[in-house]
Parts: C-alpha cells; sequence; structure tokens
C-alpha cells in the first residue's frame, strides 16, 4: 500500500475544522498511507462563490486541479465536502460545456498553467472504503470503542451529483466502516440532511434550528454521538449546541466526532494528536468513554 | 390589513428571459418541470421559504423575474443539492438558484443589509486579494458591513472556538497570489 | 450509359406532403434541377404524390411518355413505398422500376434552414434518377401460412387471444412460464372503474382455454427457439417438470394436505411473500391447470431422498406424482405467433427513501390486491406486517414512473388503480387515505366518474410527488408512525403526514428478460424495453416481423380492457393471414453468381437467418429467398463478391453513391 496522495485541505481545515487535519494525518500514518499537502493551494472557490461568480469560481477550482496536475498521477484528495464537490463539479463543467472548458484553458494558459486534465479528485472516506478495504480496518483495530451507538452523519455536499463518496440516497459506507472497527451505529433518517452551512453565520435562526433537529433526531435514535465528514458539519453541530440548548430548553451536550477521528483512536492513534481537545459540546461523555485511558485530561 | 392585488398582467411577465437562462450550464432543462414539487419537499430550507422551490421555477419559467429575484428562498438556499438529486426531471435546481442569486447581486434586488449576499462579496474580495479565505477576518468583515450587532451573539462561541485553538486569526495569502490575479483577470466569452 | 436496360426514360415526382415538405423544402426547385438530369423525361412537384389525383398523374405519365423508370421524392418508404409501387404496376410498369426518396423525416423534418435542405433533397433525387436507371425488373414469391398459432404468456392477453382464435375454428398453442395461467389478473381482487371481481369475470375464461378442444395449454414451459418464417415457424418448447402427471392429477389437493410439512412454511409466490405454502402447491384454489407442483428445492425428497412420501400415499392408485419426471422438448410447426408476455412491476427498492424493505409498513401496490383480497393471505383483511390494522394510510402514486431516473413513461393504470386500493381499503378498515399524486389521469369509460366518487367518500387528494418517507418523528403525533413528506402544491408548503400504512403504486416496467426474448422471435424492442410495433397508430399490434403480433402490457403499460381490445385484434391479424392461405415475399433477397463463388462458406456463419447452405457437390453456396430477409450481410462479407443482392447490386449503389456525391 505504498500509494501516495496528495492533500488539498481547504481552508476550514486550516481553521475551525483544525481537528479534521490533525487526525487524519494521523490516521493516514498510521495506514502507511503518506499525505503530501498540495503546495500554494488556493481556496476552492465553494458556495458563496458560485453565488458572486460562477466562472471565478472554476477558475479558482482549475489551478488548484492544474497544480495537482504538475504534481504528478497522485490522487487529489479533499476531506471538506464543499472543496470536493466545487472541485469536482468545476471537472464535470469542463468536460460537458465547451465554453466552460474555453474560458478555463484560456485562464490557465494566462496564468501559465497547463491544462487540468485526469485529476482524479477523491475524499477520505471514500479512499478508505475503496483503496483501504473494510477488512483491512477491522484488522487494524486495537482500542475497544465504549462510547455507544453514533450516528452517522453524511451531510449534504459529500453525497450529491458530481461526487463518489457513496450514493447519493441512504448512503452507508461510513456506517460500515464505523461497525467495522466495532462502532455501532442507529439508523439515522436524516444522514443526508443539510446542516444549513453558512446559513448559521447569516440567517442565524434558521441555520441554527436545522442544527437542533439533528441533534434532537440523533438523540431520539439513541446515538450518544455524531460522526462526521465535512468541517462545516462538525462546526455547525458542535458550536451552536449550547444555544440551542438555552432556546429549546432541551438538553444536548452530544460529542461531535469525525470519523478520522474515531478511526485513529480504534487504531490506537495518540489521542493528543487527534484533536479531542478541539471539540466545545459532549468533552464530559468524551472523558467517561476514554476514562480507562491514562492522561485522559491531556487530550480531551 | 393590506389588500394589494395579487393578480398579474402578462405585460409583467418577461417571457424572453428564462430563454437567455436556459442557455447557462445546468439550466438547460429547466422547461421540462412537471411541477411535482420533490425539490420542495425534500429541501430542508423550504419550510422557511416564501416561494417554495417548485414555485421558483415555475416563476421563472413564466419570466416574473422581478418575483424570483426578490424571493426569499434563493437566500435561504443553502447549496445543499438535495433538489438537485432528487429531481425527477434532473433539473439542476441548485444551479437555477446560484443564477437567481448572481442576478439578484448584479441588479441589487436584495434587502439593505441583508448578511448573505454581503457575505459572498467579501468573501470574493478576500480570495481575490489572498487567494484564501479566513473564517475570522470573514465574520468580522460581514458583521461591519451587515448587522454589528450579531457579533455581540457570536462572543461565546468565538471564546470557545479561541480556547480550542480554532480561530486563527491570521489572515493567509497565497505565494501564487499575482499568478491567480493573471488567472482571474482572463475575461469571459460574449454570451 | 444506358444501353444495356435500353432507352431508360425516367418520371420524377416531388411531393410537398402539405406543408410537411413544402415548408422547409422548395419543392419546384427540386423537380426543375430533376428535370436536367440525363434520361429525365417529366419531373413535376405536387401537393399529395399519394392521393388519388397524385397517383393517376404519374400513371398517365407513365402513358403519355412512355416512362419505364420512376423516381417519387416523399416520406419515408416504411409508409408509402407500396402505394407507389402498386401505382406504376397498374400503369403497366415493373413494382420494381419505382425507387422512394425520403425527403421527410431524412430533410424537411430535421432541417431548418430552406435553402441547404432543398440542395440536399436535389442530391438525393439525383443519387435515386441515376439509381433506377440501372434497376432490373424483379418479382415476388409466395409462401403459403400454416395454420396453427402460437400464443406466448398465458396472461389476460393470452387467454382472450387464445380463446378468439380457438373459437373462430384454430388451432392454438398457449405457452405459460408460471404453473398456472391467469398472470397478474389472478392476483388483483377488484377491477376499476366497476369493481368487479377480478376473479369472477377471469376464472371462466381460464377454464374455458383448459376445456378447449383447439387448445393445447402448456404451462410451466418456455419457448425455447424459434426458427422459419412468416407462415412456417418451427417453434421448440421446453416443459419444465413440475414432478407431477398432468394427466393423472384432478387438483384434489390430498397430497398437499399430507405433506410431512404440517405446516406451510415457505416464501408464496402467488401471495408476493405475504404468505406461506409447503413444498407441494397449488398456486391459488382456482388455477388452471388445477394441477400440482414441487419445488425441489424445499422438497425432502429431493433433497435427502429420505422423505416418508406421504404425498404418494396419500395420492393413491392415482399414481400422479412423479420424481423422476424429466424436462421434455416438444416441437411445432405454426404459421403465426402472438406474444402477451406482459409486464413486471418496478421493484421500489430502487428508491431508497420510500423505505420498502426498510420500514415493514411500506407496501406496494400489488402486495395490497393480495391483502384486500378474500382468498388472499390474510383472507381479505388489512393488517400491516407489524400486526397494526392501519387508521391513516398514504398512497404514493408515480413509483417509479415519470422519473428521468427510473422510467420516463407513465405507467397508465396507476392513477386507477391507486383509486381503487383507496376505495378497497378504506371500505375493508375505514381508515383516513391520502393520495398522493402529480397528476390524476383517468381518460378511460367511467373512469373519471370514479374519481369523483371518490372524492365524495372523503379520500384525501394532495398533488405533489412525495419527497420521503421516514420514521423521523418531529413530535408525539408522528412517533411510531411513518411520516410523509410533501409538498402540497396546490396549498403551495411542505407538509408532514404521520401514516400507519405506505402503499407505493409501482410502474409497470418491461419483464426482466424482455431482450433475450426478442433476440429468440427476432422482434423489436424500444428504448424503453417494450416490444415494439410496426407503426404505433396504424399497425399497433404487428411486429417488423412478418407474422408475430403483439397484444397487453409486453408492448406497453394498459389496463385490462385495452389489452382485452389488443388481444382482440392481434387474434384477427392472425385470422387474416391464416385465411388469405398465403403471403407475397419481397424479392430483395441474396443471390449468388454460381461463377464466381469458391465455396469459402464465409457467409454461412454470418447469415443471421440461417438461410446459406452450401451444394456440397458444386461447392458453391445457395440462398434460401424465403428465409432471406435482405440484410445484406452475405453481401458484405463474401471476399470474392460473388454474393449479391436484388436492389442492391454493386452497380446501384455505386450509381447512387456517384450520384449523390456529384455536387450540381
Amino acid at each position: 500500500m505504498a500509494r501516495d496522495y496528495l492533500y488539498f485541505p481547504g481552508c476550514s481545515l486550516k481553521a475551525t475544522g483544525v481537528a479534521y487535519e490533525e487526525s487524519m494525518q494521523e490516521l493516514f500514518r498510521i495506514l502507511e498511507m503518506p499525505l503530501r499537502e498540495l503546495e500554494d493551494w488556493n481556496c476552492c472557490g465553494a458556495t458563496s462563490y458560485m453565488a458572486i461568480d460562477e466562472e471565478s469560481a472554476f477558475q479558482l477550482s482549475a489551478r488548484n486541479l492544474s497544480l495537482a496536475r504538475q504534481n504528478g498521477n497522485s490522487d487529489l484528495m479533499a476531506p471538506c465536502a464543499a472543496c470536493y464537490l466545487v472541485l469536482r463539479k468545476t471537472q464535470d463543467y469542463v468536460k460537458k460545456y465547451p465554453r466552460v472548458h474555453r474560458h478555463v484553458a484560456a485562464s490557465l494558459e494566462s496564468a501559465g498553467l497547463p491544462m487540468m486534465d485526469g485529476v482524479k479528485v477523491r475524499h477520505p472516506l471514500e479512499v478508505l472504503y475503496n483503496d483501504v478495504g473494510l477488512e483491512k480496518l477491522e484488522s487494524k483495530v486495537v482500542r475497544r470503542w465504549r462510547g455507544g451507538p453514533v450516528a452517522c452523519y453524511y451531510g449534504c455536499q459529500a453525497v450529491r451529483p458530481f461526487t463518489e463518496v457513496d450514493r447519493a440516497h441512504n448512503p452507508i459506507r461510513m456506517d460500515e466502516i464505523m461497525k467495522a472497527v466495532g462502532v455501532p451505529t442507529v439508523d439515522y433518517s436524516l444522514k443526508t440532511k443539510c446542516c444549513g452551512g453558512a446559513l448559521t453565520g447569516t440567517i442565524h435562526d434558521v441555520g441554527v434550528r436545522l442544527n437542533y433537529l439533528l441533534l434532537k433526531e440523533a438523540a431520539r435514535k439513541g446515538a450518544n454521538a455524531i460522526v462526521t465528514l465535512c468541517p462545516l458539519c462538525q462546526f455547525n453541530l458542535d458550536a451552536y449546541q449550547v444555544e440551542i440548548q438555552k432556546e429549546s430548553g432541551e438538553s444536548f451536550d452530544t460529542p461531535i466526532l469525525y470519523f478520522t477521528q474515531v478511526l485513529g483512536w480504534a487504531f490506537g492513534a495518540d489521542p493528543r494528536k487527534l484533536g479531542f481537545k478541539r471539540g466545545i459540546a459532549g468533552r464530559k461523555l468524551l472523558k467517561q468513554w476514554f476514562a480507562e485511558h491514562a492522561e485522559v485530561e491531556q487530550y480531551v | 390589513m393590506d389588500f394589494g392585488r395579487t393578480m398579474k398582467y402578462q405585460r409583467e411577465a418577461e417571457p424572453d428571459w428564462p430563454h437567455q437562462l436556459k442557455q447557462l450550464p445546468g439550466c438547460e432543462r429547466l422547461f421540462s418541470c412537471i411541477q411535482c414539487g420533490k425539490c420542495s419537499g425534500t429541501c430542508p430550507l423550504s419550510i422557511y421559504m416564501d416561494y417554495t422551490p417548485r414555485r421558483i421555477i415555475n416563476l421563472v419559467r413564466e419570466g416574473f423575474r422581478n418575483e424570483a429575484l426578490s424571493s426569499k428562498t434563493i437566500w435561504l438556499c443553502a447549496s445543499c443539492y438535495a433538489c438537485a438529486v432528487h429531481c425527477p426531471q434532473d433539473i439542476h435546481i441548485t444551479d437555477v438558484m446560484y443564477m437567481l442569486k448572481r442576478e439578484a447581486i448584479q441588479h441589487q434586488m436584495y434587502p439593505k443589509r441583508f448578511p448573505i449576499p454581503v457575505l459572498a462579496r467579501e468573501f470574493y474580495d478576500l480570495v481575490r486579494k489572498r487567494g484564501r479565505s479566513s473564517e475570522f477576518w470573514l465574520v468580522l468583515r460581514l458583521a461591519m458591513k451587515s448587522n454589528p450587532l450579531i457579533l455581540l451573539g457570536m462572543v461565546r462561541t468565538g471564546f470557545w472556538l479561541i480556547r480550542t485553538g480554532r480561530l486563527s486569526l491570521r489572515s493567509e495569502r497565497i505565494r501564487g497570489v499575482h499568478q491567480l490575479r493573471r488567472e482571474l483577470a482572463t475575461p469571459k466569452e460574449a454570451q | 450509359m444506358f444501353e444495356q436496360n435500353g432507352s431508360v426514360r425516367i418520371g420524377v415526382y416531388i411531393c410537398q406532403c402539405g406543408t410537411n415538405i413544402a415548408a422547409t423544402v422548395d419543392c419546384r426547385a427540386v423537380a426543375e434541377a430533376a428535370a436536367e438530369f440525363p434520361a429525365v423525361v417529366v419531373s413535376r412537384d405536387y401537393k399529395y404524390m399519394c392521393s388519388d389525383p397524385g397517383q393517376s398523374l404519374i400513371q398517365q405519365d407513365i402513358k403519355e411518355h412512355q416512362l419505364n423508370r420512376v423516381v417519387v421524392a416523399s416520406c419515408s418508404p416504411h409508409l408509402h413505398e407500396e402505394t407507389f409501387r402498386k401505382a406504376v404496376a397498374v400503369a403497366g410498369l415493373n413494382s420494381f422500376y419505382m425507387q422512394m426518396v425520403n425527403i421527410r423525416e431524412h430533410v424537411s423534418w430535421v432541417h431548418a434552414n430552406r435553402k441547404a435542405a432543398t440542395l440536399k433533397s436535389i442530391d438525393l433525387v439525383r443519387a435515386a434518377v441515376r439509381r433506377v436507371a440501372r434497376h432490373r425488373p424483379l418479382e415476388r414469391g409466395r409462401v403459403n401460412i400454416h395454420p396453427d398459432v402460437l400464443i406466448v404468456g398465458g396472461g389476460i392477453a393470452g387467454i382472450h387471444a387464445a380463446l378468439t382464435l380457438a373459437n373462430a375454428g384454430k388451432k392454438v398453442y398457449l405457452v405459460e412460464r408460471e404453473a398456472t395461467i391467469g398472470g397478474h389478473m389472478a392476483k388483483f381482487d377488484k377491477t376499476f372503474p366497476t369493481l368487479d371481481c377480478a376473479a369472477c369475470i377471469l376464472t371462466p375464461k381460464m377454464t374455458a382455454v383448459k376445456n378447449h378442444p383447439n387448445i393445447t395449454l402448456w404451462t410451466y414451459s418456455d419457448v425455447s427457439r424459434v426458427d422459419g418464417y412468416v407462415g412456417n415457424y418451427k417453434v421448440q418448447v421446453t416443459r419444465r417438470p413440475r414432478y407431477i402427471d398432468e394427466d393423472l392429477c384432478v387438483g384434489c389437493m390430498e397430497c398437499i394436505e399430507a405433506c410431512v410439512f404440517k405446516q406451510p412454511k415457505f416464501s408464496d409466490e402467488f401471495n408476493l411473500g405475504l404468505g406461506k405454502r409447503k413444498p407441494i402447491y397449488i398456486p391459488f384454489p382456482q388455477a388452471v391447470p388445477p394441477v400440482a407442483v414441487i419445488d425441489p428445492e424445499q422438497c425432502i425428497q429431493f433433497k435427502s431422498g429420505k422423505c416418508k412420501k406421504t404425498c404418494v400415499e396419500a395420492c393413491g392408485d392415482r399414481k400422479a406424482i412423479n420424481f423422476g419426471q424429466q424436462e421434455e422438448t416438444r416441437e411445432i410447426e405454426v404459421g403465426t405467433i402472438i406474444m402477451s408476455t406482459g409486464f413486471k412491476t418496478f421493484d421500489p427498492q430502487r428508491i431508497p427513501y420510500y423505505g420498502y424493505g426498510h420500514y415493514p409498513n411500506v407496501y406496494t401496490a400489488l402486495e395490497v390486491e393480495r391483502l384486500v383480497n378474500a382468498s388472499g393471505p390474510t383472507g381479505g383483511e388489512v393488517i400491516c406486517r407489524d400486526g397494526r390494522k392501519p387508521k391513516t394510510v398514504g398512497i404514493v402514486h408515480c413509483v417509479g414512473s415519470r422519473d428521468e431516473r427510473t422510467n420516463r413513461w407513465c405507467s397508465r393504470v396507476c392513477c386507477m388503480y391507486s383509486l381503487k386500493l383507496a376505495h378497497l381499503v378504506k371500505e375493508h378498515t375505514g381508515a383516513e387515505i391520502f393520495n398522493f399524486y402529480i397528476d390524476i389521469r383517468t381518460p378511460g369509460k367511467g373512469f373519471e366518474e370514479f374519481f369523483q366518487k371518490l372524492l365524495n367518500e372523503g379520500v384525501h387528494f394532495i398533488r405533489g410527488r412525495v419527497a420521503e418517507v421516514t420514521d423521523w418523528a418531529l413530535d408525539p403525533s408522528e412517533e411510531n408512525k411513518l411520516v410523509i413528506r410533501v409538498e402540497d402544491t396546490l396549498s403551495a408548503f411542505v407538509r408532514r403526514i404521520p401514516v400507519d400504512m405506505v402503499v407505493l403504486s409501482t410502474a409497470l416496467e418491461p419483464q426482466e428478460d424482455a431482450q433475450d426474448v426478442r433476440r429468440l422471435f427476432n422482434i423489436g424492442c424500444s428504448t424503453e424495453g417494450f416490444f415494439m410495433e410496426r407503426h404505433p397508430k396504424l399497425a399497433p399490434v404487428s411486429t417488423f416481423t412478418d407474422g408475430i403480433f403483439l397484444a397487453g402490457c409486453c408492448q406497453g403499460p394498459r389496463d385490462i380492457p385495452d389489452t382485452v381490445a389488443q388481444a382482440g385484434a392481434a387474434a384477427a391479424e392472425a385470422l387474416a393471414l391464416i385465411d388469405a392461405g398465403h403471403v407475397e415475399i419481397e424479392p430483395n433477397t441474396a443471390f449468388v453468381n454460381e461463377d464466381e463463388c469458391c465455396g469459402c462458406r464465409t457467409c454461412i456463419p454470418m447469415c443471421p437467418y440461417s438461410a446459406i447452405t452450401v451444394n456440397e457437390i458444386r461447392r458453391i453456396a445457395m440462398v434460401n429467398p424465403v428465409l432471406c430477409k435482405g440484410c445484406g450481410t452475405c453481401v458484405a462479407a463474401c471476399p470474392s463478391g460473388a454474393m449479391q443482392q436484388n436492389l442492391f447490386e454493386d452497380e446501384e449503389i455505386f450509381e447512387e453513391i456517384n450520384g449523390v456525391l456529384s455536387y450540381a
């Protein structure tokens, strides 16, 4: 498995989603699958950009894809669902629409960059499922999960058009991976409902209300934690729990984890490197679950 | 109570408009809509919208440009693409929403100090200048330009983010920023 | 240039087809251009060449100008080639001295630029003019029609066609794959809009099939091979073993009673898995033939050889049970074939967000037909899989229909059967019923009236395609329910409706093996996979293969009245052929230039109709003109150029190419 991957962090994994980056790098180190960060990457041109200027969003993505192209034949791995979708949408539209193709080609040329053909954009969840496989993941487990059932939350953009993370309706790969490493999952009917994305910052009440529904249904189904694959989902579900609690009068203190954190934990990674400390909600529970391990205070 | 006229005269419609939109990527199948409402039913935000996504499609198709562009609906769309994977006629509704947002911004057809277009604009400028966005600076500038009071509500969240090391005050800037600007400066083809 | 044919005198006729052609092609200009081509004596355009005056125009010209070739530029030869061939024949010309040019489907309907379309028409006419000069006179052959008929599929379509033909005194073979005839209709409870009991109207016809002296019924059988051609098909039928001798079994069911399995244990296919049966069973009480079947996958005697064989004991002297029964093949000769192979219902697991297979109380409509049926697994009581009697029921229309992601077509019967089930479920349970529809389509006799009846019964009609069926409960009223989320498009807001039971009105699809069957019988399928009729309006029960006709849902979704009407039409088409006694065959067949054939046999495996054999003594290939369909494959494959085809001889084709490429 000496395959290496180019890694496209995107802006979130360098800030609010830093725990995602930390845990993913640790996880891939354990799996002996080295990650190389794409040098001098720029913003992917995500959601808000499309709303101002679609063609510029394609230009931004195109530069990243072109840089990846210059880096050889490695697949480009984008953990953030928004980055992943926009990179793939750009490829799709460049292929489908001659107008977009001409504009992107001309733009890259004037920047002195080669055309971006042939780069495969991947998501870590699907890399683990396809390139590593459930069997191998299962064989790597060294720690027992004591957190009880979790709700696997795929969010929206990772499982929508242009993507190959999983099927769009009732995706199951994260559930299968969790079960393979000994983490029970619940039948979470909201697994692909949107968290509101940037709405929590703009139309705050509406955005927060969506997250309330997600948390409530996960609890109703008996999940002790929610496992995510997108930095924005994690942020929204995590950061607004106090506020949700205040407004709904219902108590929530649910840990919101990245699937990479759970896997890293199961594979015996140094827990300090998995970023559990960076979560806001559910720290009390995490401490309970991990209590049998030494120095829990240091990493939760 | 306000009893305004709800009837529409045909002269108020712009029938050519949807035919232009049909040329844009993702909007080709606009006219295939059978008004089944699957998009609205599957949309997590339709419950807060003034027009459900299905009605927006019909407004666009019938050329009611003002109604479509000044709706709240287009700003509530969180680009989750649920409608796009559900639509039985394979209409890329998310792209239609993007297109409407762009046109509304272009013609200033949104409520004053409405945060979403402000955020989009700030994000756009930041990335143009530096190549990357920084969540901290983005939120700060959004607040200054829309409603500074929202910062108050964010104090607690901000506190926690700083405490957990998730709020980077540094403003990132890529090395190839000039290269990026050259790329972005490439003119579009005329329609 | 034309010496070999004597003096060639060609007439060219350009049809305007009303405005169908004239709107895009300047017909006058085409006619004027054609007048300049060599050997063209007369060239005209006219509003409708196919009309009587149009035809007599050609006939007069033939006499007046001593024409010996005719070119007609109009629509597709599929439509009017026969018309014009007959027209020239009446004027004393050989039919095959007429060549048609398609300037409608190939030009005016597909182009917008008038100038370019006119130039293209001129090129095509020039090609035809040069080609027709090389034509040779040809005569049609004749074949006799064998009077027996094969009907494939014993649903209501096959049953009705079989009885019609048998009553007309023709011998019919009815082949059915299942253990009983009756098809889907046998599973229905009531039929819309009259609410007649399906069994009451169907089973007398099933029994009539069994008792009719002119019908040979083979159930549990498949057609395994079809050879031959119109009038003379040779068909091989494989009869799978049911381990019961059909001639000895009287359907007393004592063997079933006596089976060592005291309780029914295995999923019952006839009840779609909602009930149970034993390894030896009769699909349902009125099955035809009323003969038991043994499932060797489940029967202990087959699995271990150590069963007490209480069934054999019970059968006693009749000795109908035969564990050693083998597959049999039968060879029959028939002149015509009617395909009535039916449809399959859409598998709703392909739409995961409707929860079929995930939530136990989500049903397909066909399953509910069995639930409300008095002879069904619950004796007609509507009880859900979790034991509850539903108080609210949601019926979801268009599941797998009108959807680019599954099937694009409207399945046509779902609106009406959904209304029927709404009525029946309400009658059985008193439940509150919600119908979720996109459009209510009730264009049949008495259908709209039935819809009115339902509206007045207080059934809810919500216009909107259901987005999802979920167990996501938002408040206590939704706990332990299935929640239907849908936009009520007429009220223009999203609604959540908690129900106990969901009924999915699934689409009608082509049979799983429709493609294999179509290849077996050498007929066509439309893109969606239903068998293709020869013409959607004017030959709706014929196929492109002469002597094979279509009836029922194998051609597309339709209801029972339409199916029966079509089955009658297919029977009439077969009768027309049989009573004519013979058909003419096209002369555009392949032939061998014996001097050039070296007997290399390249052509033999290429022929899809097995029409070529080799004369071993003379070592040359020979074509049977009755079997040859004129596809031309052998002509292209022949390395020595010995294989030629009437109407497509090399010089005819080269002249055509030269014509189309030599721009004016």
